[in-house]
């Protein structure tokens, strides 16, 4: 739904990230959202209340549309975790079981 | 931790607070949401200073702006805590966080003499039907992808509210080289404003800046509609179209992506869950906290500067920490009352200019009614509850329920993750409308701490001193 604009520095360190299972380059410092928003396609959630499809709404914490499984761990805010090198970013399919 | 002043927020109002406040000898520590100081506004200034240039250029001089106070927060002594979600604010001073490092949590508690609350602004929700399908996303957003990561839009899109920041949007987005397919204006009042004129113009520069913009959008030749009087997005598992009429006319638009805005409101949770006491701002349509000059509430502990104390706007919230800065040093005894009227002297005219200059600007994109209490019933007004306008309407009329913290217990909206920032409003304008009275005398959600989701895992880490003291605060 975004793409990185031409002028951004070329020179700018790119991070590799595991998005929907598929390896991409990502900028430094970019978010986990902002990640999803460049290369996860459409939505990035499912509601745990009717199972609508939802996408990042605010990008600064407000809102937690962009709840996300990130490195396995459910429900983390994808707006305002930075992504690291090899991070796995997947969506958030409804409400997450408890873990035993 | 042990701190004079705890600062919660790193934004134009927190940075000031904590420059104006060491220098006048306090121990400051600052908390913060994201990984690098500057809030919203000055959103990864620096980074983006340093490696691209154009992008500078794109967002413009109110941008830039924000690197001298950088630059001056980094020379003073504060300690600051980036990435820290603050979930509670006690009357005993203590700030409970949570920092989100390395994927980590790791919980602590600062305990502070005084507590100053900078969190700044947030974007009114513009509740429309299918404003929750992905591909709708808050003006706000854009302009943060663009500071933050130097992404933007992709596709075709629409700008649709009201406010500055959507034209400030447009005409950043046009220097970018990626202009939008249409602007929809749904709330502008030219003669309404008019009479506030005057004290606009102590900041003639503001005038010229928006009529600049203005100027720039008409330039691009772009599609802008004012007076836009119903919006519906389309789409079914993405927003596809946006359908709009102006003038009984109606239009549609193909659509990748709409970027919706409606003005700012204070960012008050963690405010209202101090209890310190609000009140009903009818011309910027919002709850915001009862503050003398300084920032001081009804808290002796509390203190609120900057957007999240009502809107002021960044460089008026800069000015208002400034001044709660050196308040609290002369409230600690750091510096005496004389010290404190000369420090603060410019930037209390600076403030009171800002000030002056705001009634303008809020009466000329004050919402239209029909924009904060939606009149189609499907219209999600929770999205995280899902709950609907037409669910709020009829709670309020077939069960006479009263106000916004019983329609919770009856029906959840307002009780999701996001914990009714996004629809508090919504409910409180939904609620007064079919009760036929005010916001003000339908108050606002009881907002209690933890106002961000903790698990109990954070909570029992805490090193809290004394358990009974836990127990009984």
């Amino acid at each position: 739904m975004f793409k990185l604009l031409p002028e951004s520095n070329p020179l700018a360190p790119a991070v590799t990230v595991v998005v929907n299972g598929r390896s991409v380059a990502v900028p430094q410092g970019c978010s986990a959202a902002a990640a999803m928003l460049m290369h996860g396609g459409g939505s990035t959630r499912t509601t745990p209340v009717s199972g609508e499809a939802r996408a990042p709404y605010c990008m600064m914490g407000l809102c937690y549309e962009c709840l996300m499984e990130i490195d396995g761990e459910p429900n983390q805010q994808g707006c305002l975790v930075i992504v690291r090198e090899g991070m796995h970013i997947n969506p958030q399919l409804g409400k997450p079981g408890v873990k035993p | 931790m042990q701190t004079d002043l705890a600062i919660i927020g790193a934004g134009p109002a927190g940075l000031s607070a904590a420059i104006s406040a060491t220098a006048a000898g306090l121990k400051v520590v600052v908390l913060d949401e994201q990984p690098v100081p500057g809030g919203q506004i000055y959103r990864n200034i620096e980074t983006l200073a340093a490696t691209r240039p154009a992008h500078l250029q794109w967002l413009g001089p109110d941008y830039a702006a924000g690197l001298p106070l950088l630059r001056h927060f980094h020379e003073c002594a504060a300690t600051y805590l980036p990435m820290a979600q603050v979930w509670q604010v006690g009357h005993d001073g203590r700030v409970y966080y949570r920092r989100n490092v390395a994927n980590e949590g790791a919980v602590g508690i600062v305990h502070a003499r005084k507590v100053l609350i900078a969190t700044g602004a947030m974007e009114r929700p513009l509740p429309v039907p299918g404003w929750t399908l992905p591909g709708v996303m808050s003006c706000g957003a854009a302009q943060t992808l663009l500071k933050a990561s130097g992404l933007a839009p992709d596709g075709r899109f629409v700008l649709a509210g009201s406010g500055p920041l959507l034209l400030l949007l447009a005409a950043q987005l046009i220097r970018a080289g990626r202009p939008p397919a249409a602007i929809l204006e749904t709330s502008y009042d030219f003669w309404g404003a008019l009479p506030h004129l005057p004290g606009m113009l102590g900041l003639p520069g503001y005038l010229l800046k928006g009529l600049g913009l203005l100027r720039e959008i008409r330039a691009a030749a772009l599609p802008f509609y004012r007076g836009v009087t119903r919006l519906e997005i389309k789409g079914r598992e993405r927003a596809r179209e946006i359908e709009f009429e102006v003038d009984g006319r109606s239009f549609i638009e193909a659509v990748d992506l709409v970027f919706l805005h409606q003005g700012v409101v204070p960012n008050g949770n963690l405010a209202l869950s101090t209890d310190i006491r609000h009140h009903w701002d009818d011309l910027q349509k919002c709850f915001r906290p009862e503050l003398d000059a300084a920032g001081r509430s009804s808290s002796d502990m509390v203190r609120v500067a900057g957007d999240a104390g009502g809107i002021v706007g960044a460089v008026g919230a800069a000015a208002m920490g400034e001044v709660a800065g050196l308040a609290a040093a002369a409230d600690l005894g750091s510096i005496d009352a004389a010290e404190f009227e000369s420090r603060a002297a410019a930037a209390r005219q600076l403030l009171t200019r800002h000030r002056a200059a705001r009634p303008f600007l809020d009466r000329l994109y004050r919402p239209r009614q029909q924009w904060v209490a939606p009149t189609d019933p499907d219209t999600v007004i929770c999205r995280c509850e899902e709950i609907r306008a037409g669910d709020v309407r009829h709670l309020v009329a077939a069960q006479n329920c009263p106000g916004p913290n019983q329609m919770k217990s009856f029906m959840r909206c307002g009780m999701g993750p996001c914990q009714g920032r996004l629809c508090g409003l919504t409910a409180v304008e939904l609620i007064a409308e079919t009760r036929g009275q005010t916001p003000a005398e339908i108050g606002y959600y009881r907002i209690r701490a933890p106002i961000k989701p903790v698990t109990l895992g954070d909570m029992a880490a805490l090193d809290v001193p004394s358990r009974h003291d836990a127990v009984n605060p």
